[in-house]
């Protein structure tokens, strides 16, 4: 059997490859550009929460809102790992994020204006998140759809920790539930943009499909978190900022308006309300950092000279 | 788990009495009687949890500023990890100094609520840092006084406090590791990095005095067994910075020798006024509000 074929056995046997497997270069160059979007996704998601830490209005808040953005941190060193088993290099896909060469979840390029926003973040984007990334534990590729199924798991725990800080806020003051009210109109639709354009115009779903590397097309996510995310306002006591939201018995899904996608175009090109700034908070960090990674280095070598 | 069904994935818990408390899943002080000792006089006993209490709330704070400037991905799971701990040692530690006081303060009352001259932190704590090199040479010095402090106050008469103290001791000798290990990596690194540690450790190294000055209220209940007096923890904390600086090649600069500890009476720099305004503003700007 040649390379090819056992490498499509695998994949029509829905089973995984793995690091030392054979791949065709087209798969192994998705996969990497895949788990780099991700694992910078992670790391960049972690400043518009980030900066509510040292504000967070009771010390609880605080302690769960530093695990979680700690652990947004982990997600992206698993992710830049999974990413190294393919021939990747973490220092050079960094790089490529602060070129602008390499994107991230356009989502973290809106502020986050008020305390409401670290629960809206956690209920509307970690949940969107989780409607993309709990297919992705049955990934065709084996070290990513590893790392996926302990991501989804932490994940899953920091949407309902949003929902809950959201449901505590309602039941504060009218103040409090002002600041929800708008947090979630301005979080809506950015979030449903989360899933990415339409099927029409999504030229790499097919590729990714037959590769077994994606698993629904992004309407269908789409749906489906529109679907789960509408009984859970109901249940909060706020209004999604639609008015053609409705349930369509015949379709047994909630029908939604239309997306302004060019808002979306214009956000991933990197005119997005926070784009600059994301990436120079994150190229600023990598600079300052250069001559710590540099002495760590250079005790590593010493140390290895004093063992030879 | 399931795979394809996102929504059940989400309802796959069952354990929602537990899965927001603080930064573990258990009650630390599970079984722990809470008590005060006899003769130990309230007042202090809550003073002085304030003063350990905000050693920890402060310097957490320091190092949540560094979250997503760390030099390496590694090293924002390790600073998050150490503010992470050091956020449950006060919260613990505050929670029990509103008990001592007895007047119905928790520990977002006191975090919260209280003004700069009611912090009874060392100064060390709340100074900002330069650089990576003075982070963790700060870090090394609060540590490595910490864990002293920690590993003889386990032994001592208040329960909740010697509990605190002995979960706190695996804690922060996981943090006295790691400034120590950065510490020796860039004093051995390179040119450059040994000039930074070295001018680090001589800014840092001499503000570590006040550790050692006794309030009265430590004297007090140190003579109760309640309290450790820091005193008696200089020679081990010597110690083990000449033998870290001794590994990493560099000096240490003398030091004056501190009659006071003027942060333990609530006296500090603009620093903390900067953190506090930062920490407090959004919980004093929301009377009433829940969180």
């Amino acid at each position: 059997m040649s390379e090819e074929q056992a490498f499509a056995e695998v994949i029509d046997k829905d089973q995984r490859i793995e690091p030392r497997d054979w791949m065709p270069d087209g798969y192994r160059k998705t996969m990497i550009r895949q788990i780099a979007q991700h694992a910078h996704s992670e790391i960049i998601g972690m400043q518009p929460e980030g900066a509510w830490i040292t504000r967070a209005p009771s010390l609880r808040r605080k302690a769960i809102l530093l695990a979680k953005v700690q652990d947004e941190a982990g997600h992206g060193l698993y992710l830049y790992s999974a990413a190294e088993t393919l021939g990747a290099d973490r220092g050079d896909l960094t790089r490529r994020l602060i070129e602008g060469r390499q994107k991230y979840s356009s989502i973290f390029n809106y502020p986050t204006l008020t305390f409401a926003d670290v629960g809206v973040i956690g209920w509307l984007v970690d949940g969107a998140a989780i409607c993309n990334q709990v297919p992705l534990c049955r990934s065709s590729y084996g070290p990513y759809a590893r790392a996926m199924i302990r991501i989804c798991k932490e994940e899953s725990f920091h949407q309902r920790q949003g929902y809950e800080l959201l449901m505590t806020m309602m039941r504060g003051t009218e103040a409090q539930r002002e600041m929800v009210r708008d947090a979630v109109d301005r979080w809506w639709w950015p979030s449903l943009m989360m899933f990415g354009p339409p099927d029409a115009d999504s030229p790499n779903t097919a590729q990714s499909m037959a590769w077994k590397i994606k698993r629904h097309t992004n309407d269908e996510l789409r749906q489906r978190f529109v679907d789960m995310t509408v009984p859970q306002a109901e249940a909060l006591g706020v209004t999604l900022p639609d008015p053609d939201l409705r349930w369509n018995a015949e379709r047994e899904h909630y029908d939604f308006g239309a997306i302004d996608w060019s808002e979306l175009k214009r956000v991933i090109s990197g005119d997005g309300p926070m784009n600059a700034e994301r990436i120079a908070r994150r190229r600023q960090a990598d600079e300052d950092g250069a001559w710590v990674r540099e002495a760590a280095a250079a005790h590593a070598a010493k140390r290895t000279e004093v063992r030879a | 788990m399931s795979f394809d069904d996102a929504y059940q994935s989400l309802t796959d818990h069952d354990d929602d009495a537990r899965w927001a408390y603080g930064t573990g899943f258990t009650d630390p002080l599970a079984g722990v009687p809470s008590a005060l000792p006899d003769g130990v006089d309230r007042g202090d006993l809550a003073a002085y949890c304030l003063m350990l209490g905000d050693d920890a709330l402060i310097l957490s704070h320091r190092l949540q500023q560094w979250v997503t400037r760390a030099p390496e991905i590694e090293d924002e799971l390790a600073l998050a990890n150490i503010g992470l701990d050091l956020l449950g040692q006060a919260r613990l530690l505050l929670t029990r100094a509103g008990e001592a006081e007895g007047a119905g303060r928790d520990e977002d009352q006191l975090a919260y609520l209280r003004d700069p001259g009611e912090f009874r932190n060392v100064r060390l704590a709340e100074r900002a840092d330069a650089d990576f090199a003075e982070l963790v040479a700060r870090l090394l010095v609060f540590s490595t006084w910490r864990l002293a402090l920690f590993d003889r106050l386990a032994a001592t008469g208040d329960p909740v406090v010697a509990a605190i103290a002995a979960k706190g001791v695996k804690e922060v000798s996981y943090h006295r590791d790691y400034a120590a290990g950065w510490v020796v990596r860039l004093g051995d690194g390179t040119e450059l990095s040994h000039a930074r540690t070295q001018a680090a450790i001589d800014v840092v190294l001499p503000l570590s005095g006040e550790l050692f000055v006794a309030h009265p209220v430590e004297r007090r209940l140190a003579e109760l067994d309640v309290a450790v007096d820091p005193a008696g923890l200089r020679a081990e904390f010597d110690d083990v910075i000449a033998q870290v600086l001794r590994v990493a090649t560099l000096t240490a600069p003398s030091q004056p020798s501190p009659q006071q500890s003027p942060g333990r009476d609530g006296d500090h720099g603009a620093e903390l006024t900067e953190i506090l305004a930062e920490m407090q503003g959004l919980a004093r700007a929301t009377p009433g509000g829940v969180w």
